[in-house]
């Protein structure tokens, strides 16, 4: 049971509609007596959970989220010492450590409860719920761009400005004088009619005494000092020395090195190893062979089912060497003669059956709409399976000795890890020890522990430290797929070309289930899903389904202005004219690209929307075209993230979300033949390169909303903006990722369509 | 024995003629900034400068680099007092997300720099092109790497100092 869906959360019986907040008498209180011993040391104080003191009055910013590159750990920290008013120069911060008290009880509440307004009396009973929910259910998880939003919102900023508060009472009981005569600046307490002034060290002690507050005041963001500004992320100078240190960076005494290879097709089971010439390899120990697990669905399922084999060496190369010596085979599972063309095969078959349709949405009629319609269009999508391909192939250090494990690894979820790891050794989870290290990135990867695990069965094994690494090779044919979608429309214009009906229908559905949704004003909506489950794993990837649903409406929806003989930006602007927010988002982009203005021949231009987790994403992309070769030239980029705790930090993510769609949309293409992954490393498994790489220009809007996130919303949204572009170009409607399979250089003429 | 010349300090490793100088470096010399990518000369996060030039060390053999002068991101800002000029464009631009590939990026550029001290856009994309970085930080990588040919191009202390280092 390590799911981690909505669903299942919801499923475990913790949370029942409107049983959620009535009868839960089980407030945070004071933690920080209880969680002091975890994370401070000799003259350090924790004043509450996420933040200590020390008695130089340097401040330690406990966080519960992995870095990955994302900034989290950074924006989160500024989100504490704002509402703390610490003096920055006397920040740091450090990693939560992986043990249950530091479940990311936040987040599961932000995950749950989206944007549900609870009442503050009520808060505190909340908040108690979802820490034992959290507990139970290992979360410590980064993803779904929540660190912000969620944990940054409902904990940093409650932990900061509860810790003031703490504070202000504990001088104020000193000095006895008023508390709200007491201000506070810079790490230091004032009281100004006695002219008196203290450091915050002066008064830790005391206010960690006093319990905090779920409720304290939050500053207007008028007051706000270090949220919104530009500040230096603190991990980058490690970064540019080759001293930051990532998971394969820890070595330990008497450490051995593993390699791995997995079934080939998904789910193979070994029927005969022959390991004796592997065995013969200068520097190679030992041979394990490594069973697959029985459950293998959902966002963590975190085992696949295939046996593998690890050859243990005394380096990484002496146990490559030995792996290609070993001579497997594979009983397959009957799973061999699958190929992306069987599988869309299916998806088609199983979209036409339309049996067992579940609805996401349905509004108005339309059948009716679509009869009277002067024009119908229909048109049917597809994308391919993705791979993550984190510049760090996976791996992970183990030590299991004496009914303990230890373990070094980069990874999105440590409480998770350690929990699974602690199942499969069949140990208690206390006798298991996480250190999260450094990812070289993670884009959802690095959620699923398969890889921890395996380095833990192999210590367990030979009773030695054991590095497992991954070849790239393994790293793109084992991932949990991005998976492959197919979706079908039907519109229905009317005579001056308004949009009377839209219907869509696609197969498997993941998370977040409002991903297909469309912002657009349409009176008549029908919007739904079929099953039609593969023996490829899938897993969360980058923006999870809004990667492929973004394709979908934004490319569709551009047909439908071409259709309507309307400017697609024009087209879009009117049917969000009750969208204020993303109109504003959509005219940014606009303006600030110049919508209007003419383009040679051989450019075009394409526009793109997108809302997701809490952020409102327009693109606008400008192409050249020549002969059949696309280059992306420029893209700008509007995002409304609410309020952008830390600009740079956004406009960072927004270019990387753009680069990681847009490898995904020009190249990005993981197939199955004979039942595996024909892939394997960046030779056909392209990653942008610089040369290829376009100017991006980001607009930030604070437009004061809801705050949403920032290390996805950008992916969505490049790919229909580029297809849109490359239509606008060619006359060439992109209905298929990737781009390269697309002889752009012949001229389709689609009059049928457009005229 | 293989001898080589890491960083200016010799070292020598018994190990097979043919493992490449990448697990070399990090296994047996405990340099670890150089970092493991592909394995194919793909990505580019392994490399290393040998003799002022940048090779992937993933696909270069120990036993091809004796006693050449091999120089790793470790070793990159031991010519200046602190920071390679690059290194702190890298900080100034906010350029690493992950920071993985990093190390590599900033040895060709470093390679670059040395050979070219005025790069154009197309002198950067083609001395560049052998490095992936996932994050997608491309435009930051660009902009530091042009402050920094800029400032060496007009600062004339900084010239004089660089052109002293090449014909050294
Ligand atoms: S690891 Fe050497 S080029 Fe990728
Ligand atoms: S910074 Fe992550 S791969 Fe380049």
């Amino acid at each position: 049971m390590h799911k981690w869906t909505r669903r299942g959360f919801i499923s475990t019986g913790i949370i029942a509609g409107g049983g959620l907040i009535v009868g839960v008498t089980l407030p945070l209180g004071h933690r920080a007596p209880g969680l002091a011993h975890l994370v401070t040391t000799e003259g350090e104080t924790l004043v509450n959970a996420w933040v200590k003191l020390g008695s130089d009055n340097m401040a330690t910013v406990i966080v519960p989220h992995s870095e990955m590159g994302q900034g989290a750990q950074t924006a989160l920290s500024q989100m504490l010492a704002d509402e703390m008013d610490l003096d920055w120069n006397m920040v740091r911060f450090e990693e939560a450590p992986a043990v249950s008290e530091y479940a990311n009880y936040a987040l599961g509440k932000g995950f749950i409860l989206g944007n549900v307004d609870i009442p503050k009396v009520l808060v505190p009973a909340v908040d108690g719920l979802f820490l034992i929910a959290s507990k139970t259910l290992g979360l410590q998880v980064t993803g779904g761009s929540a660190s912000v939003r969620a944990t940054g919102v409902l904990g940093m900023r409650v932990a900061g400005a509860a810790a003031r508060e703490m504070l202000q009472s504990a001088a104020a009981d000193a000095w006895q004088v008023p508390v709200n005569e007491i201000t506070t600046e810079n790490s230091h307490l004032v009281h100004q009619p006695s002219s008196r002034r203290a450091t915050y060290a002066e008064f830790a002690t005391a206010a960690a005494e006093i319990t905090p507050s779920s409720t304290p005041k939050f500053k207007d963001p008028s007051e706000f000092k270090i949220m919104g500004q530009k500040v230096q992320r603190h991990d980058i100078p490690s970064k540019v020395d080759g001293s930051a240190k990532f998971a394969m960076d820890v070595q330990l005494p008497d450490m051995l090195y593993a390699t791995v290879q997995r079934a080939p097709v998904f789910n193979g089971r070994i029927a005969q190893l022959d390991d004796s010439a592997a065995r013969k390899v200068a520097g190679v120990v030992d041979v394990v062979k490594l069973p697959g697990g029985e459950d293998s669905d959902g966002l963590l399922g975190y085992n696949q089912n295939g046996d593998a084999v690890a050859v243990v060496a005394n380096g990484y190369w002496q146990a490559q060497q030995g792996l290609r010596q070993l001579t497997v085979q594979w009983d397959n599972t009957g799973n061999e003669s699958v190929t992306s063309e069987s599988i869309f095969e299916q998806f088609n078959r199983d979209l036409t059956a339309r049996k067992g349709r579940e609805t996401d949405t349905v509004q108005g009629d339309v059948d009716k709409a679509s009869t009277g319609a002067a024009r119908l269009v229909e048109a049917d999508y597809r994308v391919p399976f993705l791979a993550h391909a984190c510049m760090e192939p996976l791996n992970a250090t183990a030590h299991v000795s004496e009914g303990h494990c230890e373990i070094w690894v980069g990874c999105q979820n440590p409480l998770g890890f350690r929990d699974v790891v602690a199942d499969e050794l069949g140990f208690d989870a206390d006798n298991v020890t996480v250190h999260n290290l450094f990812m070289g990135g993670g884009f959802g990867r690095k959620a699923n522990p398969d890889y921890a695990i395996q380095a833990a069965l192999v210590s367990a094994k030979v009773g030695r430290p054991v590095q497992l690494i991954w070849s790239r090779e393994e790293d793109i044919r084992q991932d949990f797929y991005r998976p492959a979608v197919q979706s079908r429309f039907r519109a229905a214009l009317g005579e001056n070309g308004e949009l009377l009906s839209w219907e869509n229908t696609y197969v498997d559905k993941h998370e977040p289930i409002e991903a297909p949704l469309i912002p657009y004003s349409v009176a008549a909506q029908d919007i739904g899903h079929v099953a039609s489950p593969t023996h490829v794993p899938f897993g969360p990837w980058r923006s999870v389904d809004h990667s492929q649903h973004g394709f979908f409406i934004e490319s569709f929806i551009d047909e439908l202005a071409t259709a309507a003989r309307t400017d697609p930006y024009e087209y879009r602007a009117t049917l969000l004219k009750d969208k204020p927010r993303h109109l504003a988002v959509l005219q940014k982009a606009a303006t600030e690209a110049n919508w209007h203005s003419q383009l040679a021949e051989g450019r075009g231009r394409g526009i793109a929307i997108h809302e997701s987790f809490g952020s409102l994403v327009a693109q606008v992309v400008e192409v050249t075209v020549t002969e059949g070769k696309v280059s992306v030239d420029r893209v700008v980029v509007a995002v409304d993230a609410g309020f952008a705790v830390s600009p740079d930090g956004l406009t960072a993510q927004i270019e990387s979300g753009v680069v990681y769609g847009l490898t995904a949309a020009l190249y990005g293409e993981i197939s199955i033949a004979d039942g595996a992954v024909a892939q394997s490393n960046f030779h056909d498994y392209q990653a942008l390169r610089m040369a290829d790489a376009p100017l991006i220009e980001t607009h930030i809007i604070n437009s004061g909303e809801t705050w949403g996130g920032a290390g996805e919303p950008g992916t969505p949204v490049i790919a229909p903006a580029l297809a849109n572009a490359v239509f606008d170009a060619t006359g060439i409607r992109v209905r298929q990722l990737p781009l390269k399979n697309y002889d752009l250089d012949y001229r389709i003429e689609e009059t049928g369509e457009v005229a | 024995m293989t001898t080589l010349i890491v960083n200016g300090i010799k070292q020598t490793v018994d190990v097979d003629s043919s493992m490449p100088l990448l697990w070399v470096l990090r296994e047996r010399l405990h340099l670890t900034g150089t970092k493991f990518g592909c394995g194919m000369a793909q990505c580019g996060a392994c490399t290393v400068h040998v003799n002022g030039k940048a090779i992937r060390s993933c696909v270069t053999s120990v036993a091809s680099v004796e006693d050449q002068e091999i120089t790793t991101i470790e070793g990159l800002a031991q010519e200046n007092d602190g920071l390679h000029p690059l290194q702190q464009a890298w900080i100034d631009e906010q350029v690493p997300q992950c920071g993985y590939c990093q190390s590599g990026q900033l040895m060709s550029a470093a390679a670059l720099l040395t050979n070219n001290s005025t790069p154009t856009d197309a002198d950067i994309d083609t001395a560049m092109q052998g490095n992936i970085c996932r994050c997608g930080m491309y435009g930051r990588i660009r902009k530091a790497i042009r402050t920094v040919a800029v400032v060496q191009h007009f600062d004339p202390a900084q010239s004089d100092e660089l052109k002293e280092k090449q014909n050294a």
